[in-house]
């Protein structure tokens, strides 16, 4: 389906967010999601279903100094 | 807006400072606000370096710095505080001749230690602002802690890569903490350290800078969007994202009962 990933438009086969991560090679723990401008609880990244045409916001989670 | 100085600055003061009170938000009533505030820095590192020079820079009074490290060779590609002379230097002395300095106006307060749960109360105490300049979240989960426990506002900055996010925890029972957004302490597979990945020195000295105007608003009690949200800086792509943060119902730190 296609989704608007950090502004970019693109075409990917997962359905939910775990599955999109995944996709993407991004550790789910590591990573925070926001989807149509709200986070997304980390705990439900396996049950929050992707629809065509959302708007995602990736950021890598960093602790360094 | 006040345009003349206080009596309370010399002439050298008024010219130091004569830029900040020039602007609208701060004049000299601004001035002496900052002059007169107390603010804790956790980590004398990339983000660290970057922060205390502007807010030493800007004439915050009292600087409390905490920094258990020695200067080595690998921190000077970022942390801008320490020259190579300073090597093997304790980072809390390096930074704060570095610090007094830029602004002899400044005093600096150093704390030569780690922060761990038996010892981060009474460093904490005392400062009305804390900035997260750390490079563990062992110690960001520590600081943030001890911050909503004591209602004391945190501007929270971290980097690695190319990476950086920013965001402000202020006390509030309406008001989303650090833990809100990070919930359990993250595995170190899915955040790698930049003792890994490695770290750009400007994109944490970015963060600094953002982290210092952001704890400069607060003393001044302007507000602040990062109240609400956090700001992510990715530095390969040129790009920053705002997202809005929510209070989560069941929060560690800031939940019901806790």
């Amino acid at each position: 389906m296609k989704l608007t990933i950090n502004g970019e438009p693109r075409e990917v086969a997962a359905g939910t967010v775990w599955s999109l991560l995944e996709e993407l090679g991004l550790h789910p723990q590591g990573t925070i999601v926001e989807r149509n401008r709200e986070i997304v609880d980390r705990q439900a990244y396996r049950e929050t279903h992707l629809s065509q045409g959302d708007v995602l916001e990736l950021v890598r989670l960093v602790g360094g100094g | 807006m006040r345009t003349e100085p206080r009596v309370d600055f010399s002439p050298q003061e008024t010219q130091r400072y004569s830029r900040n009170a020039l602007l609208a938000q701060v004049g000299w009533e601004g001035q002496a606000r900052w002059h007169a505030s107390r603010v804790l820095v956790v980590g004398a590192g990339g983000i660290g370096s970057a922060a205390l020079l502007y807010l030493a820079a800007a004439g915050v009074g009292r600087l409390g710095l905490v920094d258990g490290d020695a200067v080595e060779l690998s921190n000077l590609q970022r942390q801008i505080l320490h020259r190579t002379a300073d090597l093997g230097r304790r980072k809390v002395e390096s930074a704060a001749g570095s610090l007094t300095g830029l602004n002899p106006y400044c005093q600096v307060q150093t704390f030569d230690l780690r922060l761990n749960p038996a010892n981060v109360g009474e460093v904490v105490q005392g400062f009305e602002l804390v900035l997260d300049a750390s490079d563990n979240f062992p110690t960001r989960f520590l600081v943030a802690a001890c911050c909503w426990q004591y209602k004391i506002p945190l501007v929270s900055a971290a980097a690695t890569g190319w990476h950086g996010q920013l965001l402000v925890a202020a006390p509030g029972a309406e008001n989303p903490c650090y833990r809100c957004l990070v919930p359990e302490m993250p595995p170190a597979a899915a955040v790698p350290a930049s003792t890994q990945v490695g770290i750009l020195g400007a994109v944490a000295g970015a963060m600094g800078c953002l982290q210092a105007v952001e704890a400069l608003k607060l003393l001044l009690g302007l507000e602040s969007d990062l109240n609400r949200r956090l700001l992510a800086y990715d530095g390969l792509q040129g790009r920053f994202q705002s997202l809005a943060r929510v209070k989560r119902p069941d929060c560690p730190l800031c939940g019901p009962g806790k």
